[in-house]
């Protein structure tokens, strides 16, 4: 009687990884398509009016510069955590962790200054909800990266130094983060 | 051990039975408790099936009531704000409610089974994504029933709309990632890409395909709820819904959430013609030109102007005629390409030979089969309706289209759900009604949708209930009610089926129909961990090889 060899069951292949990936590409097409409509409403409101963003609105530079610094920095200390995690510096993982998380915080508070900074009524024209909608997401996207920077802390602090791919996985997260923001940067912040 | 599996003391053991103890909280409530707990793939993916399914008979009765309103051209005896919210209902309820989940659900469930998987990547995913599903899909029947779907006049149900058919593409989305990556990573060892059997390998495509279009619904969407909510400066309020996300609910991109079922008749093919699939290489290749489709919903390409005659094919203004050739070339040709390439291999493979087996004709394969065969009419139809000078846009021709995709799509998946059900139930479906079934779909199909090409060639306006034009509407109006009310009871009919052999069907082994690929190697119905021993894979079609070796050493040993 004939049949299939058995093997020993493989290990996953990069499971983490590939499901970030792929939840990566996802957020890039969130915040790409709404990019897109918003290059277009841009367009047409210029257009039939002549103004986008509100003559009472000013939109803060340097806050948002910063931003844009903060998360190309997150970057390195994420990148860090890759590093560690391969070399099992448990000391040095947890701290690029914590570095990374502390970034995080920063930007999103950066984001809130922002809007305080800016006192748009959204119900005041279309342009403050098409502002709140973009840099909400990209807010969400940064709280999603926060929580994610916190399970693979736990994860790796709590002694699974084998689990180098969390890690991976949660720097491959920032980076999507981190093009998706400058995107949002480039268009919202600075084209406006 | 990887992030996402369980820890050894929660893996069942290869060998544990798949009943559970005896309960003293009553048959209903563990029901309920197995599936709203559940991380097994099958019943997760169950769950999916079973719920599109009973989306797929409200959406049947609501094209039926809508046949019946325009059967006199003047409004019958619907509401005339309600029957927007009618044709919204349809639409959004046969994309959103029926062909993605129907077909994600048999991919949760088998996938796994076809690459020889213990379990599916990331399940609490898939489970959560599909509650978030159905709480969706709930939630944008309440805000229908409240006049609040596109165009509606009730702006809070409007809002709980945009909101819930949000929820809807969260939880749909996060399916198919859990699908992706399943194929991606936990291929048993020596399952290579090019011996991904064909069905998981559509489900690959169309899953990545989802993964790249439901984002930007999601983002249209998110614009869409906060400019209604708060300022109704942009988007056009509540007539501007259809606008800004009707590209995700019309053809091509309907030709993406379609294209597992073409996987299934791919899958049927070899193995009801009990041969191996030649050029096995084209046929992914045709499925992956079906998933072109795909850039239509990204770049929310809903219509096309093509001219075709007269001063239109004149040099003037090349770039602009370019502009809209090209994509509809990409979009709208490109998947038909696919699935002639499927069907052209498929006739190959039925090319007799002198040792050839007799083929074996299932009620599964009559459903996938023509499932693939209306999808492709309905292809047709989409590729006919951007072409200006046949005045085919803005009548009920593009719905004719759209009917024939989606209809084929369910034929496809209840084609999917018959031939697998022994990997559930350990029971076959009972054939000879099921046969019946398979014809009766067919017919409930081109009832439904083929009068609205002849009504959409004599300018029965698109989406109103209210017309007036020389032919006999009438009649054409009665049969696509009379087709959508047959639709109705084949699932009704079917899904009785189902659960009837469910419970009473033949017992079966583990390979009742001759299968080719990994899930026949496993008993019927599969354990939780799918299979007790890992298989190694060393061709496309390895049960097919061991079922030959076997023979042959059984003739050597007469």
């Amino acid at each position: 009687m004939h049949a299939l060899p058995a093997a020993p069951a493989p290990p996953a292949r990069r499971q983490v990884f590939v499901g970030t990936a792929l939840g990566g590409a996802a957020a890039l097409m969130l915040t790409g398509g709404m990019l897109g409509i918003w290059i277009l409403m841009r367009e047409r409101s210029i257009a039939a009016t002549d103004t986008w963003v509100p003559d009472d609105v000013t939109v803060p530079e340097v806050p948002t510069n910063v931003m844009l610094i903060g998360v190309l920095s997150l970057l390195v200390f994420a990148q860090w955590t890759v590093y560690a995690a391969k070399r099992k510096e448990r000391l040095n993982v947890g701290l690029a962790l914590g570095v990374v998380a502390l970034f995080a915080v920063a930007i999103i508070n950066a984001q809130a200054f922002v809007y305080s900074q800016m006192a748009m009524d959204v119900t005041e024209g279309g342009y403050p909800g098409m502002f709140y909608a973009v840099t909400g997401v990209s807010t969400a996207l940064f709280i999603i990266g926060l929580v994610f920077t916190a399970i693979t802390a736990f994860r790796f602090l709590g002694g699974r130094l084998d689990d180098q791919e969390l890690v991976a996985a949660h720097a491959l997260y920032w980076y999507v983060v981190a093009i998706a923001f400058s995107a949002v940067w480039l268009l919202v912040y600075v084209t406006k | 051990m990887s992030t996402t599996d369980l820890a050894p003391e929660h893996v069942p053991s290869a060998d544990a039975s798949t009943e559970r103890a005896p309960s003293t909280i009553g048959a209903p409530l563990v029901v309920a408790e197995t599936v709203i707990s559940a991380s097994d793939a099958k019943v997760i993916g169950r769950s999916f099936v079973g719920a599109s399914l009973l989306v797929l008979l409200a959406t049947t009765a609501v094209g039926a009531l809508l046949g019946a309103e325009r059967i006199g051209g003047e409004g019958a005896f619907l509401d005339a704000g309600a029957v927007p919210q009618l044709f919204a209902g349809f639409r959004v309820g046969m994309v959103y409610g029926v062909m993605i989940p129907l077909l994600l659900g048999i991919a949760v469930a088998i996938v796994p089974l076809q690459v020889g998987a213990r379990s599916l990547a990331f399940p609490r995913l898939a489970a959560a994504g599909f509650w978030a599903w159905v709480g969706g899909i709930v939630l944008i029947v309440i805000s229908l029933a409240n006049n609040g779907g596109p165009s509606g006049g009730n702006s809070k149900m409007v809002d709980l709309f945009l909101a819930a058919h949000g929820l809807v593409v969260v939880g749909l989305t996060a399916a198919a990632l859990s699908v992706a990556t399943t194929v991606l990573t936990t291929r048993a060892p020596g399952m290579r890409m090019s011996r991904v059997p064909f069905f998981s390998w559509s489900v690959l495509i169309a899953s990545i395909g989802l993964l790249l279009a439901l984002p930007v619904v999601l983002g249209a969407l998110i614009f869409l709820y906060v400019d209604h909510r708060y300022a109704r400066a942009f988007f056009g309020g509540n007539e501007g819904v259809t606008e800004w996300i009707g590209f995700a609910l019309t053809q091509p991109a309907t030709y993406l959430f379609a294209l597992p079922a073409i996987g299934i008749a791919a899958e049927l093919v070899p193995v009801t013609l009990r041969t191996r699939m030649p050029l096995r290489g084209g046929v992914i290749v045709g499925l992956g030109l079906v998933g072109v489709a795909a850039l239509a919903a990204v770049t929310q390409q809903a219509g096309f102007d093509v001219p075709w005659a007269g001063s239109n094919l004149s040099l003037d203004g090349l770039s602009d005629k370019l502009a809209d050739l090209v994509p509809y070339a990409l979009f709208t040709l490109l998947p038909m390409l696919g699935v002639l390439i499927v069907m052209g291999l498929g006739a190959l493979a039925a090319k007799p030979g002198p040792d050839r087996a007799r083929p074996r004709i299932t009620a599964a394969f009559l459903f996938a089969f023509f499932g693939m065969g209306m999808i492709f009419v309905g292809m047709v139809g989409g590729a006919l309706t951007p072409i200006v000078d046949l005045g085919l846009q803005g009548t009920v021709f593009e719905e004719g289209a759209f009917v024939y995709v989606a209809y084929g799509t369910v034929l496809g998946g209840l084609g999917g759900i018959l031939y697998w059900a022994p990997k559930s139930t350990g029971r076959v479906v009972a054939e000879k009604p099921a046969l019946g079934l398979a014809l009766l779909g067919v017919l409930a199909t081109i009832l439904a949708s083929l009068p609205y090409y002849a009504a959409g060639l004599f300018d029965q306006p698109a989406g109103s209930a209210i017309f007036d034009y020389d032919g006999p509407h009438a009649l054409w109006n009665l049969a696509v009610t009379a087709g959508h009310a047959l639709m109705a009871l084949v699932v009704f009919a079917s899904l009785g089926l189902v659960v009837r052999s469910a419970r009473h069907g033949d017992l079966v082994g583990d390979d009742p129909w001759g299968g080719q690929t990994l899930e026949w190697l496993t008993t019927s119905p599969a354990p939780v961990v799918n299979f007790a021993e890992t298989p190694t894979v060393m061709s496309p079609e390895p049960v097919f090889d061991v079922r030959g070796a076997n023979a042959g050493a059984e003739t050597g040993e007469r």
